[in-house]
């Protein structure tokens, strides 16, 4: 008879030994620089209202009562670490567990690691800069590359993301023969949802795979319409201060210069729940805690979120995450 | 037939596609960063044999193919179908020259093929990975000559044609291996 071999972790030592010496790099690096480590619950009543992250969730008893509470596990600790921001903490960083619903893949695994921190009177630029400067620390690359996320489909699809009709999307997008995509009934005008999910479609397969190839890319000013949680870009009103981090065909880092307007963060829930629905997808409860500490007032700042398990993919040349954490999701 | 949903999609699966059946041989989760997921999916067409990458929102559903394999022994053409049987049933099935292909030119009367039925219908007929065959024409080797030197076209009994060794002979069996179509060795006797 033979045993399995299922018990066994699904990163080698080696990689794992990689990985606590990142780690200790890193916290070395917020050390010398005096960036606060802290910890935040990894549970919480609300969550996100992205369109496209879903949180799992858990349930909570209290022995002293029936009521069961429902908590969600966090998809990053955003809202935490901006609620300590509001309540006069100075700049913070935490290492800790993120949760994704419906995420597993090659560089997906629905339990991975996130490096995310916070720098009081940042502007995006200084924080683009100090991500460069942790890439070369850990990874050992070159100064990173930077360009616009309208620059880049100019450049790779002829296509100006800032004023070129929806007509012009949908036609790109049956050039590369991804038709079946296309909203059925299309006549000239997208759902904002359906827009973007078009624009996604064809950075994830037409662009991401050609850039950051010898070094690093920060992209910046993604559309408004995909801020997330960063702010408008004065001088670009149909951008956003939003960047991300590209390198070797991975999506290492997502970061912005923060949203610090809480009315304008309100309709950006109600937005999102809006686009929520047209996709068919449950609408979310707004976080109310987080928006009462914006109203009180969060600093100007800039913040980003750093995959560590791909980081690690990259210092060790790995093709799968499973490779880098110790147990996997197939692994449990 | 069934639907299935990008998530339960995995090497093996018969999925339908511009009215053709494909199986898919490879299936990844990409996504942008805080956007809509994708599956990217490599798969093989059936019938015309073509793979292709197709591109899928995650979640998004298609239907499934009712494609099955079957073990069937050759039996004979008639010059129009080429007729199989079940060795356990007793039940035949006749699959054209479509379905053949370059299988053809490797069927052996009693030789297991494998069968590939859409909605009952044969539309691939694979061959044993070696099949053994005489050798009805080739020229004479020069004596002494050992294998490895190059070799000479030889014509099979069904009209393949192969390198084969030097030594080889017009009359004698010898393996080929049909997935590259190469000369594997003269057969036991």
């Amino acid at each position: 008879m033979t045993i399995s071999n299922e018990w066994q972790p699904s990163g080698s030592i080696e990689s794992l030994v990689k990985r606590a010496k990142i780690l200790s790099d890193i916290r070395q690096y917020f050390a010398t620089e005096k960036v606060l480590e802290v910890e935040t619950p990894t549970i919480s009543p609300s969550t996100v209202t992205d369109v496209h992250l879903e949180a799992m969730r858990t349930v909570h008893t209290n022995p002293l009562s029936v009521k069961k509470t429902r908590l969600f596990l966090q998809t990053s600790p955003e809202y935490y670490m901006k609620r300590m921001l509001c309540a006069g903490f100075p700049s913070i960083y935490q290492i800790t567990k993120c949760y994704r619903d419906d995420e597993v893949g090659r560089y997906h695994n629905p339990e991975f690691t996130m490096l995310e921190w916070y720098r009081l009177s940042f502007s995006m630029n200084e924080l683009i800069n100090e991500v460069d400067t942790i890439l070369r620390l850990v990874l050992d690359t070159p100064a990173c590359d930077k360009t616009t996320y309208r620059e880049l489909f100019l450049k790779y699809l002829s296509l100006d993301v800032k004023s070129d009709t929806d007509l012009k999307v949908v036609s790109i997008c049956k050039k590369f023969g991804y038709e079946d995509l296309v909203p059925s009934g299309f006549k000239d005008m997208l759902s904002a949802f359906d827009r973007n999910m078009l624009l996604q479609l064809l950075f994830c397969e037409k662009i991401e795979t050609r850039i950051g190839r010898e070094r690093p890319i920060a992209v910046t000013n993604f559309p408004a319409s995909q801020a997330s949680l960063a702010k408008i870009d004065p001088s670009e009103p149909w951008s956003s201060l939003r960047f991300e981090f590209y390198y070797q065909g991975i999506e290492l880092a997502n970061g912005f210069e923060e949203l610090n307007d809480a009315d304008e963060q309100k309709t950006r829930f109600i937005l999102d729940n809006k686009q929520r629905k047209e996709g068919g997808l449950e609408v979310k409860p707004q976080d109310v805690k987080f928006l009462n500490a914006l109203d009180v007032g969060l600093p100007m700042c800039s913040g980003v979120a750093l995959g560590i398990d791909r980081l690690l993919m990259l210092a060790l040349g790995k093709k799968h995450i499973s490779e880098v954490l110790s147990f996997d999701f197939a692994a449990l | 037939m069934a639907h299935f949903s990008t998530n339960e999609f995995k090497a093996g699966l018969k999925i339908m596609l511009d009215g053709e059946p494909c199986n898919i041989l490879e299936n990844e989760y990409v996504k942008p960063g805080k956007g809509q997921a994708f599956s990217r999916v490599k798969l093989r067409k059936l019938i015309s044999n073509k793979v292709l990458e197709k591109t899928f929102r995650s979640g998004d559903s298609v239907e499934g193919a009712d494609v099955m394999d079957t073990e069937l022994s050759y039996l004979y053409t008639d010059g129009e179908f080429w007729h199989f049987m079940n060795n356990e049933t007793f039940e035949q099935i006749a699959a054209d020259e479509k379905a053949l292909g370059d299988s053809i030119k490797w069927l052996v009367e009693n030789d297991t093929c494998t069968i590939t039925l859409w909605n009952g219908t044969p539309i691939v007929v694979t061959p044993p990975n070696f099949v053994e065959l005489a050798i009805t024409e080739t020229d004479p080797g020069l004596k002494g000559d050992t294998a490895g030197t190059g070799g000479k076209p030889a014509t099979l009994a069904t009209g393949a044609v192969v390198r084969v060794p030097l030594f080889v002979q017009k009359g004698e069996i010898i393996r080929v291996d049909t997935r590259s179509g190469e000369y594997a060795s003269r057969a036991q006797k």
